[in-house]
C-alpha cells in the first residue's frame, strides 16, 4: 500500500488473534479506509478509519484486501 | 450503613475513562494489582447524593477476547465480582469503534450505563449525537458527558443509581447471520439444560465463546463437563469447516464482522448528524506531518529524548543531594549518639545506608515519571513507538520497548529501575518480558563513575571513544540478547502492532500528578520492604566475621608504636594502618572469603579477590564496586567522585592490565542488576523466577564475555 491510496475493504482474509485485533479496531469489510503515511523506515504504515490514525505493519496491512483503491482521488 | 454502591468504569484506551475516574475520586484512589498478574488495580471512593460509592477502574480494552490479559481481567472481573452497574465510556468522537466493546458487555448482560464523553468535541466538529434514540435502539440509558470538566457527571450517577435499582438486566440478543445463529440455536439449550457454568455466565454468552473458540471459557467448560465440552467443541468444529468452505473466514471473524454490522445499522437510523465535517484530526495529522517526518521526525525525537534526560537529571539533582545531606546528618548523628560496635555500624551502613539508597532513587524516579507521563498523555509517545516499530520489532521487541531502553539507560546515565518500570505501558506479554529481562543492560548512572574509573586507569587516552563504545556495547548486546530470549525462553509470535495513534491532547496537571505519585509511592511501598532486609544482608557478608582476636591485637600493637615514635607525620602512618586492618577485615569476611572462593572461576577472566568483593557488593548497587575497591586496595572509603588515588593504584597494580580492564568492563556492565532493579523484575514480571532468572543469566553471559576478552587479549599478548 502507498501513502494517499484509499479503498474500501473487501475482506480481512486472517483468523486467530491479528484478525480479531484488526476487526475490533474498526477494519471490516465495507469500511473506507486510506493510507495517510508511514514510518521513518517505511514500516508501519499510517492508516485512517472512522476518523482515527491506526498503524499497521506491512505485513499485517497485507491482510487488508481492498476494491475499489484509487491513488490521490484518482482511480 | 449499609455497603457502598459498587460501579466499574469500562472502555477504550484513550476515552476518557481514567480522565473521569480521577475527576471522581480525586486523590483518595488506591493502585493495586488484579491477583497473579501485573496489570494495575485502580480503585477509589466517593460519594453522590449521600450515597456511598466504591468506583474501580478497569484497563482500558477494545474488546473482551481471552487474548490479552488487561481483557481477561476485564471479563473476569465483570462476571466475577459482579458491579452494580458498569459505566460504559465511549469517545463520542469514534462512536464506532467505542460501541464494538459496548456490544460485547450488552452480550454479557451486564447492568450498563453508557457515558458519552467528549460530546464538545464532537460538537466542536458539528457533530451531534442523538443520544435519545441512541439509548432507545441499544436499550441502555445513555449519558452525555465532558469528563475533562465534569459536566453531565452528575446526571450520570442519577442514572447509575436508577439503574443500580432495577434488578433485571437481560443480556441483549445480537444476530450473527444465519450460520452461527443456528448453531448457537443448537448449542445454547444443551448448555441450559446441563447447567454448564450457567452459575457465572449466561448461557448464549458461553455458547457464542465457544463458537468463537475462545481458549478460557473452553478450558473452563472442559473442566467442568468434559463430556459435554467436547459435544460443544464438535458442533463449533463443524460450523468453522462450514464458514471456511463457504465464506472463507473463521466464525470469530464473522461474529466479529456482525457486531459491526449491528453498530453500523444502529448508526444509521439518524443517531450521528453531520451539520458541517471538520476533520478532528486535522490539527494531529499538521502535526504529526513534521513530527513523523522521514527526516525531522527522528531528529525530533532525539531532542525530545534528550530533553526528557536533561529534565531528569538537571532537575532531580538538588532533591538527591538534599536527601543524600540528609542522611549524612543522620549518620552522623548516630554515629555521636550511639557507643562504637555492631549495632552502630549496622545501623549506619546497613539501615541508613540502605534506605537512603532506596530514598535516593526516589527524585529520579519521579521526575522520570513526569516526563513520561506528559509525553504519554500528550499522545507524543505513541508516535515514538510507531517510529521505531521496525527496528525493535526486528529484535523481537516492539516499539513500545523504546521508552524503558532509553529511561535505562540507552543515553549513558538513566536507571534501570524507573526502566524496568516503564515496562507496564507494554501491551504485549513476551515483548514486555523481553524488554524488562534486557533494559539492565543499560549503561546506568551508577555504572558510569565506575567504567569512568577504570577507563581513566587504563584508557584514558581514549576516554571518550571507550565511553561511546561502551553505550553502543550495551545497546547492541540488549537487542541481540532479546532476539536470543525472543527465539529460546520467550518463543512466540509477535504482538500485533494494532494501536491508536491518539489525537494529540495538552495533558491535565492533575492527570500527570496523580500519574507521577502513583508510580513513586509504588516504588517506594514495593521496594522499601525487602531492600531493608537485603541491605542488612549484605552489611553483614562485608562485616563478619571480623577479624580475629590477635588480628586486632597485632593492628593495635602496629599503632601504639606508631604513636610512640614522635614523628611529625604519623597520622599519615595511622591512616595507612586503619586502611590495612579495613582490607584485613574484608578478606576475612563473608564476603571476602566468597571472593577468595570464586577466584577458582573468575581467574579465568583474570579477577583477582579484590575485584571479586568489589564485584559482590556492586550487587548492592553499582557504584559500591568503587568504594569497594578502595576497601579492597587498602585506601579505606573511597568517594566514587574522586578517585585519583584509586585509578593510580589500579594502574600500578601488577594484577591488572589493559587486557583485565576489558573484562572488567564488559563484567560490570553485563553482570546481575542491582538488587533494587532486581525487586522491580520481581514486581514487573509478577514472580520471583524471572528475577532469579536475570540474575544468572546475565551473570553468566557477563562472565562468558569476559572469560572470552581475557583469554584472546592474552593469547594475543595485549596484557
Amino acid at each position: 500500500m502507498q501513502t494517499g491510496q484509499s479503498g474500501t475493504i473487501s475482506s480481512i482474509n486472517i483468523g486467530g488473534n491479528l484478525g480479531l485485533r484488526l476487526r475490533e479496531m474498526g477494519l471490516v469489510p465495507s469500511t473506507e479506509i486510506t493510507v495517510t503515511g508511514h514510518a521513518p523506515l517505511h514500516d508501519p504504515i499510517k492508516l485512517r478509519n472512522n476518523d482515527q490514525t491506526l498503524p499497521l505493519r506491512n505485513n499485517e496491512a497485507d491482510h487488508v484486501e481492498l476494491t475499489a483503491a484509487t491513488i490521490g482521488g484518482k482511480r | 450503613m449499609s455497603d457502598p454502591l459498587h460501579i466499574t468504569l469500562a472502555g477504550n484506551p484513550n476515552s476518557g475513562k481514567t480522565t473521569l475516574f480521577n475527576h471522581l475520586t480525586g486523590a483518595r484512589q488506591h493502585v493495586g494489582n488484579y491477583p497473579g498478574v501485573t496489570v494495575d488495580k485502580k480503585e477509589g471512593f466517593f460519594t453522590h447524593k449521600n450515597n456511598k460509592i466504591r468506583i474501580i477502574d478497569l484497563p482500558g480494552t477494545y474488546s473482551l477476547t481471552a487474548y490479552s490479559v488487561e481483557e481477561l481481567v476485564a471479563r473476569d472481573y465483570l462476571v466475577n465480582e459482579q458491579p452494580d452497574v458498569v459505566v460504559d465510556i465511549v469517545d463520542a468522537s469514534n462512536l464506532e469503534r467505542n460501541l464494538y466493546l459496548t456490544c460485547q458487555f450488552l452480550e454479557l448482560g451486564v447492568p450498563l450505563v453508557i457515558a458519552l464523553n467528549m460530546v464538545d468535541v464532537a460538537e466542536k466538529r458539528g457533530i451531534s449525537i442523538n443520544t435519545e434514540k441512541l439509548s432507545k435502539l441499544l436499550g441502555v440509558p445513555v449519558i452525555p458527558i465532558v469528563a475533562r470538566t465534569g459536566q453531565g457527571v452528575d446526571a450520570l450517577f442519577d442514572t447509575v443509581l436508577a439503574v443500580s435499582r432495577e434488578s433485571e438486566h437481560p443480556p441483549t440478543l445480537l444476530r450473527y447471520g444465519s450460520d452461527i445463529d443456528q448453531a448457537l440455536s443448537e448449542v445454547v439449550p444443551l448448555i441450559e439444560q446441563n447447567n454448564l457454568l450457567t452459575s457465572t455466565y449466561p448461557a448464549r454468552w458461553t455458547g457464542l465463546k465457544i463458537l468463537e473458540n475462545d481458549e478460557q471459557i473452553l478450558d473452563k467448560a472442559m473442566l467442568a463437563d468434559s463430556t459435554l465440552a467436547q459435544q460443544l467443541l464438535n458442533r463449533s468444529e463443524t460450523l468453522t469447516h462450514h464458514l471456511q468452505s463457504t465464506v472463507d473466514a473463521y466464525p470469530e471473524a464473522v461474529i466479529a464482522d456482525h457486531r459491526y454490522g449491528f453498530i453500523k445499522s444502529i448508526l444509521r437510523q439518524g443517531v450521528v448528524t453531520r451539520t458541517f465535517d471538520v476533520d478532528r484530526l486535522y490539527t494531529s495529522d499538521k502535526i504529526d506531518k513534521v513530527v513523523t517526518n522521514r527526516v525531522l521526525g527522528p531528529l525530533i525525537m532525539a531532542a525530545i529524548l534528550f530533553g526528557l534526560y536533561s529534565f531528569t537529571f538537571t532537575y532531580s539533582t538538588f532533591l538527591v543531594d538534599w536527601l543524600s545531606s540528609f542522611f549524612e546528618i543522620i549518620s552522623s548523628s548516630v554515629d555521636t549518639m550511639l557507643p562504637d560496635g555492631p549495632i552502630k555500624s549496622m545501623i549506619i551502613s546497613g539501615v541508613i545506608d540502605g534506605v537512603g539508597g532506596v530514598l535516593g532513587f526516589v527524585p529520579i524516579i519521579m521526575f522520570m515519571f513526569f516526563g513520561i507521563a506528559v509525553l504519554e498523555d500528550s499522545g507524543y509517545l505513541a508516535r515514538v513507538a510507531f517510529m521505531m516499530d521496525r527496528i525493535f520489532h526486528f529484535f523481537g521487541l516492539h516499539g513500545s520497548s523504546v521508552m524503558p531502553f532509553i529511561v535505562s539507560g540507552g543515553i549513558a546515565g538513566g536507571c534501570a529501575v524507573p526502566g524496568v518500570m516503564a515496562t507496564r505501558t507494554l501491551r504485549s506479554p513476551k515483548e514486555r518480558m523481553a524488554t524488562l529481562l534486557t533494559v539492565p543492560f543499560m549503561n546506568c548512572g551508577a555504572k558510569l563513575p565506575v567504567l569512568t574509573l577504570i577507563i581513566g586507569a587504563f584508557f584514558s587516552s581514549h576516554q571518550a571513544r571507550y565511553m561511546f563504545l561502551a553505550t553502543v556495547a550495551a545497546w547492541l548486546v540488549a537487542l541481540l540478547t532479546a532476539k536470543f530470549l525472543r527465539m529460546t525462553v520467550l518463543k512466540g509470535e509477535s504482538t500485533p502492532f494494532v494501536m491508536e495513534l491518539p489525537p494529540y491532547r495538552f495533558p491535565t496537571v492533575r492527570g500527570l500528578l496523580i500519574h507521577t505519585w502513583e508510580r513513586t509511592w509504588q516504588y517506594i511501598k514495593k521496594a522499601g520492604t525487602v531492600i531493608l532486609g537485603i541491605s542488612i544482608l549484605l552489611w553483614a557478608m562485608m562485616t563478619y566475621p571480623g577479624l580475629p582476636a590477635d588480628k586486632t591485637a597485632e593492628f593495635d600493637t602496629m599503632r601504639q608504636e606508631v604513636a610512640a615514635c614522635q614523628s611529625a607525620d604519623n597520622s599519615v602512618e595511622l591512616l595507612k594502618i586503619d586502611g590495612l586492618e579495613a582490607e584485613a577485615g574484608l578478606q576475612n569476611s563473608i564476603a571476602g572469603r566468597i571472593g577468595i572462593a570464586l577466584e577458582l572461576v573468575s581467574r579465568y577472566a583474570g579477577f583477582d579477590w579484590r575485584t571479586n568483593i568489589a564485584l559482590v557488593g556492586g550487587f548492592a548497587a553499582k557504584e559500591v564496586i568503587v568504594s569497594t575497591l578502595g576497601t579492597a586496595y587498602s585506601l579505606g572509603e573511597v568517594d566514587p567522585e574522586k578517585t585519583t588515588s584509586l585509578t593510580d593504584r589500579l594502574a600500578k597494580d601488577p594484577h591488572w592490565n589493559p587486557v583485565v580492564a576489558l573484562a572488567v568492563l564488559a563484567f560490570i556492565m553485563f553482570y546481575a542488576p542491582c538488587f533494587v532493579t532486581v525487586i522491580a523484575i520481581a514486581n514487573e514480571a509478577g514472580s520471583w523466577k524471572w528475577a532469579f532468572f536475570s540474575m544468572g543469566f546475565n551473570t553468566l553471559f557477563a562472565l562468558c564475555m569476559s572469560v572470552a576478552i581475557y583469554q584472546i587479549g592474552t593469547l594475543l599478548g595485549l596484557g
